[in-house]
């Protein structure tokens, strides 16, 4: 509502609001945003589930291969952003130095401009896909044995097992990995931050990086609505989609 | 047995709940006092500050008497820096050696990043009143956003600052008061080129665009980048913008005024939108590396001392990275003004250096003040000079520069000389939008023509002036 320093502030009603909503490099953040948060909650979900069930039955290296998946979510985030960044270099990058061992001329990962966001929304992914994982073993182990069983008596395969049985009813899992990726893919800012800092130009900024950079320039004010609209946006996203998660559980 | 079993059973559970009840009692009690142990790890942490200062100069008082040289004073002071971490240090290093030696003032380097990052760490260290007692920083329009009449020390009146030349002067000022002293050498935006592959393909300095295009075509034809990119540190991007200030100032002398008072914009005025053109030119015309969106600077200096890039528009103080790093090579590395339409209006821009501002919040600044006297002095240059070799003309009265200066600070020093030059945007107005960087990196990658750019960075930059409050935006 002001435009204000440290010291000094004037009263200037809405025009925060609006100079941030109006101008293209401020409101690009709007589509990344969701873009980023979409995508990266729904791709964790699907492998966080898949890798879930798989770490689930009986294989030999189960532990193993379940702290391996995991490993991942140890590191920094910053030190992940940082080694990718060198990795996805276009000529020296160990990404595109492997792909040309077998003949293949690797794209610019995060220098072009489309394929930028999609590459920082990769790496998002298989840095958290591990607590997702994580959260999948623990609903899918608290389903009762008695449910297997009784499907088995009737019949059923491990495809009808895995539909009708660990799929419903893992909901209550599934629905946390959703709520809790998703607010995370809303404000992040690490993670872009220390690969593209939201270039090249602003085609992978998102609104907590543009807030920032807001907020570095000075611009107190409009920084402070920045981070009003990101708390008003993932507010009207997060909680309907709760409650909507929350009604569509199956009990046990 | 059932009865005696249950009995025995209830016994059991009646332990067990006098057992919780004190174990609740004992979690009760060990939350408290981690609670209290948190909050007096706190307080201790404020009161240790305050006490810190005079215990730093305990030891150092019997320091002052081991120390026999008449010229230091008894006590032993300690000076903190702070400073960014892409700066050459070498010269600064010497001024401090020498300082030591003379006033018994030792100075502490406190390292921070570069660019917007560093900004912040500036910011809000002053904000928070826990700025280094030296603060080194640009001057001109970033030295305006520190709000320099609450956070520096006032050096109007200094006797020392006689020695500034007045055009550095004000770059430092906010209200007619003095606030920094310079803390490097002039430096000069432009052209960087490796000498030995011009005189390889037979080139010569062009003196217009057209020129330096033709030049890159042929550079281009030998297989070589002709122009090095490296936005990956995006502030590089914006050199051939800003680096072309001296031709617009050539064609519209009172752009700087009109712009700061809102009256001209880079969208309709043809020689600033040139440079956004040119930028943009460079590109299109594939003399750039392929991977100039991945290069940082230091790989670009590498990319031209090496040779295998030829042209790098960039600050002409670079020399001292390539010579810290390329010792051998830094003798090939030239330098030009990025060259106008015509060729009879050929000249340079330049930026003011940084400044060196002293902290209101520093307990010693009567020892700051001697620091920075020594400084601008002619032992403070000789001092730097015998560490690193000066980038360019010192901003200092009186102060020359040794013969065996690099090559490409000689091509710098012709155009002072000459007097063809002119200060950068920058200097001249407190103006300059945050965006800039990231406008340049996209009309230096062919993602927006110049004349949107050019719009998009006068919106910028009116957000800009109307967030800090400038008069008539």
């Amino acid at each position: 509502m002001t435009r204000w320093t440290l010291t000094d502030w004037q009263f200037i009603g809405f025009e925060n609001y609006i100079t941030f909503l109006s101008e293209p490099s401020l409101n690009i953040g709007f589509r990344n945003t969701i873009i980023y948060a979409v995508l990266t909650c729904g791709l964790k979900v699907i492998f966080g589930f898949l890798l879930g069930t798989f770490l689930c039955t009986n294989i030999k290296t189960k532990d193993y291969l379940r702290s391996v998946v995991f490993f991942p979510n140890l590191l920094s985030t910053i030190a992940v952003g940082v080694a990718f960044g060198s990795m996805m270099h276009p000529s020296q990058g160990l990404i595109n130095k492997a792909l040309a061992a077998v003949g293949i001329i690797g794209p610019d990962w995060l220098g072009n401009t489309k394929l930028a966001l999609l590459s920082v929304i990769f790496v998002d992914v298989w840095k958290g896909v591990g607590v997702a994982t994580v959260i999948f073993i623990a609903g899918i182990m608290s389903i009762p044995q008695q449910y297997y069983e009784a499907l088995m008596i009737d019949g059923g395969g491990s495809f009808e097992k895995f539909w009708h049985i660990t799929l419903p009813l893992s909901r209550p899992a599934m629905n946390s990995v959703i709520i809790l990726a998703l607010i995370g893919g809303l404000r992040s800012f690490d993670l872009i931050w220390t690969m593209t800092k939201g270039g090249p130009g602003f085609t992978t900024d998102l609104i907590a990086s543009i807030i920032y950079k807001q907020y570095a320039a000075g611009f107190y004010g409009l920084s402070t609505a920045g981070n009003v609209i990101l708390f008003i946006i993932v507010s009207i996203i997060a909680f309907p989609l709760y409650r909507f998660l929350t009604k569509s559980e199956v009990d046990l | 047995m059932v009865q005696s079993y249950r009995s025995s059973n209830k016994t059991i559970y009646k332990e067990d709940a006098c057992m919780s009840k004190t174990r609740k009692k004992i979690k009760k009690m060990v939350a408290l006092i981690s609670c209290v142990a948190m909050l007096i790890a706190v307080f201790p942490g404020c009161a240790n500050q305050k006490t810190a200062a005079p215990d730093k100069n305990a030891p150092a008082q019997s320091d002052g008497t081991q120390n026999q040289t008449p010229a230091a004073p008894d006590k032993k002071v300690t000076l903190t820096l702070l400073i960014g971490n892409q700066t050459t240090l070498d010269g600064l290093k010497g001024v401090m050696e020498a300082i030591e030696k003379k006033y018994n003032i030792a100075t502490e380097i406190e390292l921070r990043p570069g660019g917007a990052e560093g900004d912040n760490v500036v910011k809000t260290r002053l904000a928070t009143g826990d700025m280094a007692d030296l603060c080194f920083y640009n001057s001109g329009s970033l030295f305006q956003v520190l709000n320099p009449e609450q956070n520096f020390v006032d050096l109007t009146n200094e006797p020392f600052m006689s020695n500034v030349l007045d055009f550095f002067k004000s770059t430092v000022s906010a209200n007619e008061k003095v606030y920094g002293i310079p803390a490097n050498t002039v430096m000069s935006g432009g052209w960087l080129y490796n000498k030995k592959v011009y005189a390889e393909l037979g080139l010569s300095v062009p003196k217009t665009w057209d020129e330096l295009l033709a030049n890159c075509e042929k550079i281009k034809g030998a297989g070589k980048t002709a122009v090095i990119g490296s936005y990956k540190d995006d502030w590089t991007s914006q050199l051939i913008l800003l680096a072309d200030y001296f031709n617009v100032q050539a064609q519209v002398p009172n752009f700087a005024a009109d712009y700061t008072a809102n009256k001209a914009k880079f969208a309709t005025t043809p020689a600033a939108l040139r440079g956004f053109e040119k930028l943009y030119e460079i590109n299109k015309k594939g003399y750039m590396n392929k991977d100039f969106l991945a290069t940082t600077y230091d790989a670009a200096l590498k990319m031209l001392a090496e040779g295998t890039g030829v042209h790098y528009p960039m600050l002409s103080t670079s020399v001292s990275n390539i010579e810290a790093n390329f010792p051998d090579k830094v003798n090939d590395i030239g330098f030009f003004a990025q060259p106008g339409d015509s060729a009879d209006k050929n000249g340079l821009t330049v930026w003011t250096p940084e400044g060196i501002y002293i902290s209101k919040n520093s307990k010693n600044i009567e020892a700051a003040k001697k620091w920075a006297e020594f400084f601008v002095s002619q032992e403070g240059i000789a001092a730097y000079v015998s560490k690193q070799k000066p980038g360019g003309p010192f901003a200092i009265k009186g102060a020359t520069l040794p013969d065996d200066v690099f090559p490409a600070v000689k091509d710098v020093i012709q155009y002072f000389d000459a007097g063809n030059t002119a200060p950068a945007l920058e200097f001249l107005s407190p103006i300059k939008g945050p965006n800039l960087p990231q406008i340049c990196v996209e009309v230096g990658s062919g993602l927006k023509a110049p004349s949107v750019a050019a719009q998009e960075y006068d919106r910028d930059v009116e957000k800009q002036a109307k967030q800090l409050g400038f008069p008539g935006w």
